[in-house]
């Protein structure tokens, strides 16, 4: 019983662990929702992009003095905007251009936040500072985390077609386009809000990882992203334990744990399992 | 006469020197099975597409029960060629058949108990029933055909355009869909279907449309299947053409 009082509830005695659990949680159902629809668009790759390309507009937003939160989501948007053109105007295809667009933005950031002296911490941004969540932070997260979880839910229908069978999609007259930027919208809003948690370098993971367990597991979309909020909240969870208890970083912890639900999964799925022996 | 569909001098190149179809005209009247019939890389699919407003066209007017094809999008079901189709997927078939209402509910809206209706009838009327909770992925080609069907049913459309849908399907599956496109026509619909196998054309379709870039006929099919002009729309030449040739024969 001490045991495990010293395991699970001691750490929840201060306040900055306090946070840290409420900003994980968030971010967990926030990446687990939006990365199912990121997994099932075939757009990991675009996830790892907008996440490295948020780092310039932290960096200009600190110049200007304003919210890191407005100029993450411009230079997000813009990058994805920024692919979207090259792939659809030249003979380069969407792999290529994401690798050029996202290795720029992410080289511009690292630039000013070199030449700049800046309070802003290199380290913190690439991979997350979770244990340093403030009021302010964790109403911000929990914002984004809400807006991602209501839009999705809005647009569920939209989103499930327009996936499905974008050609259907479009000849029922829905906008497709518009629905791919929105949902780049999205993810740099989720993006900015696990900035803190797991950092710019192992977001992806957040994103991908549990919707990826969550795939081996039903055939349901719904069911897909509600189990995928569940890893990815379990992940955060468990992460932050023994990132305090082992005295190690938060988001690779995070990411670990998120790693071996993945594992288990890809091995021992009813339906999918390697392990697993059917007919 | 009343007419469902016309096609005014519709040219349409994707933006290249080399139109795949140039100055096609035709009218279509409701309660039409339509034959769209071709070689290979003839503009079939194009033609379509350009009918279901999927397509910029470079010149030309299309319109839909008398009006634009955005005026008329309820109406108007598509069933598309499936290469781009995920099968992996997590939808059901009932979910799938479910998506011919989106359409109908418009942005943000969830079904309702009239759409649940319609999607069951769809699906008996297909013969899918049974299989409605299964993952589509999870079905042969013919029953994924039969799917695709009971979503383009599930619309409730006036004009019905499907690309291929004999292609790959079992026996059971080709008389399925084949007597459900004539009970459609019946009703006083439109049906429109690309069409690559010549055997069963005269069984199939009261017109036809035969296309190689250009119109080459169309009308009853009594008048526009002929030798001669079958000759001038395959002959025009590719080696697949040739291939359909000694399917007819």
């Amino acid at each position: 019983m001490e045991l495990l009082w010293d395991l699970l509830i001691a750490p929840l005695q201060y306040q900055f662990m306090q946070r840290a659990f409420l900003a994980a949680v968030v971010v967990g159902v926030g990446c687990g929702v939006l990365g199912s629809i990121l997994i099932l668009r075939k757009l990991a790759l675009m996830g790892d992009a907008i996440s490295h390309a948020v780092l310039p507009g932290v960096a200009i937003a600190y110049l200007l003095g304003i919210n890191f939160f407005i100029g993450a989501t411009v230079t997000g948007v813009t990058t994805a905007l920024g692919i979207g053109f090259i792939a659809e105007n030249s003979k380069i295809k969407e792999d290529s251009a994401i690798g050029i667009m996202f290795s720029a933005a992410f080289a511009i950031g690292i630039l000013i936040i070199s030449k700049i002296t800046t309070n802003i911490d290199l380290f913190h941004i690439l991979f997350g500072n979770v244990l340093g969540v403030s009021r302010t932070d964790l109403v911000l997260i929990s914002i984004l985390g809400l807006l991602v979880i209501v839009l999705t839910i809005l647009f569920f229908k939209e989103l499930k077609l327009s996936s499905f069978d974008p050609i259907m999609a479009r000849s029922i007259g829905l906008p497709t386009d518009m629905i791919h930027y929105l949902l780049m919208l999205m993810l740099s809003f989720t993006v900015v809000a696990s900035l803190q948690t797991v950092g710019i370098v192992l977001v992806v993971s957040m994103l991908i990882t549990p919707g990826a367990t969550a795939y081996l597991l039903t055939n349901n979309l719904s069911e897909m992203m509600v189990l995928s909020g569940v890893f990815g909240v379990l992940s955060a969870l468990v992460g932050l334990y023994l990132s305090f208890h082992l005295n190690v970083a938060s988001g690779a912890a995070i990411v670990v744990v998120a790693t071996f639900f993945f594992i288990l999964a890809l091995l021992f799925s009813p339906q999918e399992g390697l392990w697993v022996s059917r007919d | 006469m009343e007419e469902s569909v016309r096609l005014e001098d519709v040219t349409v190149s994707y933006g290249t020197d080399e139109p795949v179809i140039e100055k096609v005209s035709f009218v279509l009247q409701p309660g039409s099975k339509v034959g769209i019939i071709g070689p290979n890389g003839a503009g079939k699919s194009t033609l379509m597409k350009a009918i279901v407003g999927l397509l910029t066209l470079d010149q030309g007017r299309v319109e839909v029960l008398g009006g634009s094809i955005d005026q008329n999008r309820k109406s108007v079901a598509y069933v598309p060629q499936k290469e781009d189709i995920d099968w992996d997927f997590p939808v059901s078939v009932y979910d799938v058949v479910m998506m011919g209402r989106y359409v109908h509910l418009g942005w943000i809206k969830r079904p309702r108990e009239q759409d649940h209706q319609i999607v069951t009838e769809a699906l008996k009327e297909v013969g899918m029933l049974e299989y409605q909770n299964r993952q589509v992925g999870k079905l042969s080609g013919g029953q994924r055909q039969r799917v695709f069907l009971a979503r383009a049913l599930a619309q409730r459309a006036e004009v019905m355009l499907l690309d291929e849908p004999f292609a790959g399907v079992d026996q059971t599956t080709e008389e399925v869909i084949y007597n459900l496109l004539d009970q459609i026509s019946q009703e006083g619909k439109t049906v429109i279907v690309v069409h690559h196998d010549l055997k069963k054309v005269e069984e199939y379709f009261d017109n036809l449309i035969l296309v190689n870039k250009e119109i080459i006929a169309y009308g009853p099919t009594q008048s526009t299947f002929t030798p001669n002009y079958l000759k001038k729309t395959f002959s025009q030449q590719s080696t697949t053409a040739q291939n359909d040739l000694v399917v007819m024969t």
